[in-house]
């Protein structure tokens, strides 16, 4: 099995379905000639050609609400949002058109399209280069967000959600591009899009996550296992709709929870997940619920001190874990 | 002496058929009001005055083959591309057998898949780029289907409106943007939508040909999107048209339109109906008898009556099927 960077996962998985399937093509900024300014999806245009591999005029609405037709046709679009930060002037195709197409024409019509976008911060992205913005569209019943953790899942989930026939936002976080590696099969596989999975056994205290924050959460583990505290943790990877089990089954484990994302604290994700724990898992608890989480200001600053304050860290979920653990 | 729409290349028999789509669909909604006032129904929104576009542009496209995205006031439209009486009433009435949205959008959302008809939505110019992506998948996949995507003056000046023009300019895709100016986004008149003089003087900024037509006359709109869609077959990319036409009715059944335009405005545009000015037309070419135009009337009224009986009767869906398919339900392909 050969070892990959998170990118370079992603870049097989587009490569593998371009081949597999020629209903599938990409479109977006930069993602022809130059490959993606992240580098994404590199060697798709020299492959797949410009028909299949489109570099698109700078308008987000256009990308998907195009790519929504295409989809409508009987293509499957994969369209590049080149940072999620940006995708906000297609909301409006991605929540009123795509999440509802299926519904609204009664089965009729239906949209098998994949939007990838970048998010998260640590990379000096300053407030609109640095955002998780998964929350703003969890909620939207129709749509499917998957944020995978690791090279593995990037290319099993992003297979996935090519094949699915509804659409599929795919975040994938911008610090763990280059820094996240892992083994990668060369074959072809799927995982499922809407299991969540645990990523560690563990006894005293339950970490749910989703993203960079499993590995900040397994660093964590790691030091606190010296300790002899030992972590549970789930990594969601479909962030909606949530897989109400292994929350119920990995919080039930340990009976104290810590929730953490890199979004901030009031209206995340994390928000469901406690609220999902709270009306199944009562008479399992024996701490409160814990979230950590971004402060509930605007977005990430730009300079390194002020970033370092916002972002969630190995150090920060290591406390909470003590903390907890010692509850 | 050569007629104009033997000019055009269209036989008499067409004609009349077209006359014969635009007076049903005025009967159709003309029966819709009269459903709402009397209480059997919440909501109409109206065609009326823009069917002898709809029905002009409908018949300069292949209707076997072609796709339209169309908005709220397109019944005539959608009639022309196979959506039947019954059909639309099901969908006025919200019936689970209405093929639009199986009764779960609000009336005038039409859409359906085996007439190439898309689905569309209540905040308007959504379906704009989504008229763009048919044809990208189209030429993708070696089709030379064209579309023809509506929307009226108001929302052509949506950013999603320029956006996929810019996008079908750019990619030189054979989409037809057919403006049905109505004059009226609701109550604000066309002077205070727009700074230029006309909706198709935008066509240039996205590298497009455009046009301005009257829309009460079909065999004019006919005319100018026959061209349009010639040029899209033939690769040279997109059009856009502007079809002049006029709100007979409020905004929708909830609208009081006496509040910003006045009585005589209506009349003065009820005068040039473009029911009426093309039936005399035909009456002049001899086309529209007065034995024709019973037998039409008869027949069309039957239609509106079968159609009306039918949706009434007809049962709602479920309550429980509101929990049924906001995803697929038979798994990946």
């Amino acid at each position: 099995m050969a070892v990959m960077s998170y990118i370079d996962a992603i870049n097989l998985a587009l490569h593998e379905e371009m081949e597999r399937d020629e209903n599938v093509f990409v479109l977006g900024e930069d993602v022809g000639v130059k490959g993606g300014v992240f580098l994404a999806t590199k060697g798709l245009y020299d492959k797949f050609g410009e028909n299949r591999v489109i570099d698109t005029p700078l308008a987000e609405s256009a990308i998907v609400g195009v790519g929504i037709g295409a989809a409508m046709y009987g293509t499957r679009p994969v369209a590049e949002i080149q940072f999620v930060d940006f995708i906000l002037p297609a909301v409006n195709q991605i929540v009123s058109e795509a999440a509802k197409t299926r519904y609204r024409s009664n089965n009729d019509w239906s949209v098998p399209m994949t939007i990838r976008a970048p998010y998260g911060g640590g990379v000096h992205g300053a407030l609109y280069h640095s955002q998780s913005l998964e929350g703003l569209f969890s909620g939207t019943p129709g749509l499917k967000i998957v944020m995978p953790s690791t090279p593995y899942d990037a290319k099993g989930l992003l297979k996935a959600a090519i094949r699915d026939n509804d659409p599929v936002l795919f975040l994938e976080h911008k610090r763990a591009y280059r820094l996240i590696k892992g083994e990668v099969p060369e074959e072809d596989y799927t995982l499922p899009i809407g299991k969540a999975e645990v990523k560690r056994q563990g006894e005293d205290v339950t970490v749910i996550t989703y993203g960079l924050a499993v590995h900040f959460a397994i660093e964590a583990a790691d030091k606190l296992e010296k300790e002899g505290i030992t972590t549970h943790i789930l990594d969601l990877r479909t962030v909606y709709p949530l897989d109400q089990q292994a929350i119920i089954d990995a919080a039930s484990k340990t009976g104290k929870v810590l929730l953490v994302t890199e979004d901030n604290k009031e209206g995340s994700v994390i928000g469901e997940v406690a609220a999902i724990i709270g009306e199944h898992c009562l008479f399992e608890l024996d701490a409160p619920i814990a979230r950590l989480a971004g402060p509930d200001v605007p977005s990430m600053p730009y300079a390194p001190p002020m970033e370092k304050f916002f972002m969630i860290n190995p150090d920060k979920i290591e406390k909470a874990i003590r903390e907890l653990a010692e509850y | 002496m050569v007629t104009r729409h033997q000019k055009l290349g269209l036989d008499d028999t067409t004609v009349l058929k077209m006359y014969e789509t635009m007076l049903l669909a005025r009967r159709i909604d003309e029966r819709m009001w009269l459903l709402n006032r009397s209480g059997k129904i919440p909501f109409v929104v109206s065609c009326q005055g823009q069917e002898a576009a709809q029905v002009g542009a409908a018949f300069a496209l292949d209707r076997e083959k072609d796709y339209i995205g169309a908005y709220y006031r397109d019944l005539a439209l959608v009639l022309a591309f196979g959506m039947t009486s019954r059909e639309v009433m099901l969908n006025v009435f919200a019936k689970s057998e209405d093929p639009s949205s199986g009764g779960r959008q609000m009336p005038g959302h039409y859409g359906q898949k085996k007439n190439r008809i898309l689905t569309h939505s209540s905040p308007v110019t959504t379906q704009v780029a989504h008229a763009v992506g048919i044809t990208l998948g189209a030429r993708m996949k070696g089709d030379s289907a064209i579309s023809l995507v509506t929307f009226g003056e108001g929302s052509s000046n949506q950013g999603d409106f320029h956006e996929a023009a810019n996008f079908a300019g750019v990619q030189k895709l054979p989409v037809i943007f057919f403006c049905e100016n109505n004059k009226y986004a609701i109550s604000v008149p066309t002077s205070k939508q727009l700074a230029c003089e006309k909706v198709s003087d935008r066509a240039i900024g996205y590298g497009m040909y455009g046009k301005t037509v009257d829309g009460n006359d079909p065999l004019s709109v006919y005319e100018a999107v026959k061209y349009a869609a010639d040029r899209g077959r033939k690769g040279e990319g997109p059009s856009l048209i502007e079809a002049i036409c006029y709100r007979l009715t409020p905004h929708s059944s909830d609208d009081d339109d006496t509040t910003y335009r006045t009585k005589d405005e209506v009349s003065e545009a009820k005068k040039k109906d473009g029911v009426l000015t093309f039936a005399a037309y035909l009456r002049e070419a001899n086309i529209l008898t007065e034995d024709i135009e019973a037998a039409l009337e008869e027949k069309i009224k039957h239609l509106v009556d079968d159609a009306t009986d039918y949706a009434d009767a007809a049962p709602f869906a479920e309550p429980e099927s509101t929990l049924q398919y906001v995803y697929d339900e038979k798994g990946e392909i």
